[in-house]
């Protein structure tokens, strides 16, 4: 990886397509980031390359279609493996995304570590995708889902995380970044304090990995999980990363093609990780072209673009905080890319729907994080996230047109 | 014509009179805000329509053999769009409200914004006022 501080933003704009197109009439201002990103075109050309030249299944055939759709998949676990600097390979799991890989761990960890009595705890932050699988995990064990509570700048305080451990906690999962609010948590510290009183560690770093460098080994979690489209990859692909001594120890829990050694009618054997915990044709395609996504960020430097990002975040926020009767929703001291905010007096849905007729994207609503929204008292927020490829001029355009829905709906 | 098909020609022409967005949504804004305020009896869990970002409250009564309805909203567009269909809905028949011809989403110039498939609430909004007028229906034939 490289810092490169003569990056020509202008220019990677040219490689998103999307960032072509106009809605209602106007150049699109995607600002929904959060949600998913956009893809540069060597993700999109991969998929099409994939289809009209070696579409094949893996680890199945002989033939030399098959063989170069295998070692094209397989070369994106060891790209995987490096990009958060895991150990090894089998640590690497292909799920359909980071929900896939949360219920995929709250089931199969769950069901060998989790009895009645013990307590899983998350945080006041997470997404419903960390909060949910939990839930039915305590339900189907008897455990209990304990929460650390958030303060009003929308922070997880150390202290309070520390004094909920004990030696019944299980697991502790936890975002690194919100989607909701853009908090950064202190998840070295969180990590370091699990440990400390022998529980798991789950670390979301849905909203993480496409703007932070990520090393597993120094982070010392056991498990990692992220979406491969908000990080410029297609939809349909996650990584589960786990240690390989947990890893090893996980049944699966789904059965099928791929993840057996032998199936008798008697008695099926399992075949290695990854693939045992892999079942059926996964998502070749897909797979393929996230390789072309993390080869893009990686050319481009994750420390290059996780400060073009913070530039993006502060002017933004510097010229929100300009404007009178809007309220910034989450002021961590520590934030990336989101920022989540009210009109005063308007229904965040209004502002959404007036701000898409300006051509410009942004979320609307509890962002799957209702707890948060409850936790502040309020019906949802407007969010505005972004990433390397905005740019400064389209944060204007923004503001512009975020001071006009604010007249409209006064 | 009748009353429910003159009332949504009135609508069609009053936006057709706004030539940008801006106005049209003032417009719609300013038809939620003259909507008769919804008694608070109403502004409950029991009456909020499923399906909408922002909440919409909606009560029905039956007049003789015509559907009132009464409704609010917490956002502004959503008001404005439930006042656009309780404007044309309200007073009418339940047989009207049913099968009658809803023409004015798409004839005021904002059918891409109102379309029922889209995160507004309309196609609930409509279901729901449908309901009201089914069950009425049902109530008077049984009567
Ligand atoms: C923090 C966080 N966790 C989990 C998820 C769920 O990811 P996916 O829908 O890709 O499974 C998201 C996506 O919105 C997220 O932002």
């Amino acid at each position: 990886m490289h810092t490169d501080i003569h990056t020509d933003w202008a220019a990677v704009r040219n490689d998103f397509p999307i960032l072509r197109e106009s809605v209602n009439g106007r150049p699109l201002v995607y600002f929904d980031n959060a949600a998913t990103s956009q893809k540069p075109q060597v993700v999109i050309d991969a998929l099409v390359d994939y289809y009209s030249r070696y579409n094949s299944n893996v680890h199945r055939g002989v033939h030399s279609l098959s063989q170069q759709a295998t070692s094209a998949f397989e070369a994106v676990r060891k790209q995987v493996q490096g990009f958060i600097s895991a150990r090894h390979e089998a640590e690497i799991i292909y799920t359909r995304g980071t929900t896939e890989a949360i219920n995929l761990v709250a089931q199969s960890w769950g069901s060998l570590e989790v009895m009645e009595g013990d307590e899983i705890l998350i945080t006041g932050l997470e997404h419903h995708a960390n909060i949910v699988p939990w839930q039915m995990l305590c339900e189907r064990t008897g455990a209990k889902l304990v929460v650390v509570p958030i303060n009003d700048a929308g922070e997880v305080s150390l202290q309070d995380f520390a004094e909920k451990l004990n030696p019944r906690t299980r697991m502790a999962a936890f975002s690194w970044i919100s989607n909701a609010l853009g908090t950064v948590n202190p998840v070295f510290e969180m990590v370091a304090l699990a440990q400390a009183q022998g529980t798991r560690t789950l670390v979301d770093a849905a909203q993480a990995a496409p703007h932070s460098i990520i090393d597993v080994q120094a982070l010392g979690c056991d498990f990692l999980v992220f979406s491969a489209h908000k990080m410029l990859g297609p939809t349909g692909v996650g990584i589960l990363y786990g240690r390989l001594e947990i890893l090893e120890q996980m049944p699966p829990v789904q059965g099928g093609g791929d993840m057996i050694k032998e199936v008798r009618f008697e008695k099926t054997t399992y075949n290695e990780l990854p693939l045992r915990l892999e079942a059926g044709t996964p998502n070749i395609a897909d797979v393929i072209a996230f390789g072309k996504a993390l080869e893009y960020l990686q050319q481009l430097g994750m420390e290059n673009i996780e400060l073009r990002e913070q530039e993006l975040l502060a002017y933004a926020t510097a010229q929100l905080k300009q404007l009178s009767g809007i309220q910034l929703v989450g002021t961590a001291a520590d934030k990336r890319c989101v920022l989540s905010f009210l009109i005063e007096g308007a229904h965040p849905y209004d502002v959404g729907v007036l701000l898409d007729q300006m051509g410009i994207a942004i979320r609307t609503g509890h962002h799957c994080a209702q707890p948060i929204m409850d936790r502040f008292e309020i019906p949802g927020t407007c969010r505005a996230s972004f990433a390397f490829y905005n740019s400064f001029e389209e944060i204007d355009r923004f503001v512009t047109a975020l001071q006009k829905a604010q007249k409209m709906l006064s | 014509m009748s009353s429910f098909e003159n009332i949504q020609q009135q609508l069609v022409e009053d936006f057709g009179f706004l030539e940008d967005w801006e106005d049209k949504y003032a417009y719609l804004i300013d038809l939620g805000k003259s909507l008769q305020p919804l008694d608070a009896a109403y502004k409950n869990e029991n009456y909020l329509i499923k399906g909408c970002q922002s909440k919409v409250w909606l009560h029905a009564e039956l007049e003789g053999d015509r559907i009132r309805y009464f409704a609010d909203s917490d956002a502004f567009i959503s008001k404005g769009i439930v006042a656009l269909l309780v404007k044309v809905l309200d007073g009418q028949k339940p047989e009207e409200v049913l099968h009658g011809n809803l023409f004015v989403i798409d004839q005021i110039g904002l059918a891409a914004h109102l379309s029922p498939n889209r995160a507004n609430g309309l196609g609930s909004m409509l279901k729901q006022m449908r309901a009201y007028a089914l069950a009425y229906l049902t109530k008077t034939q049984n009567a």
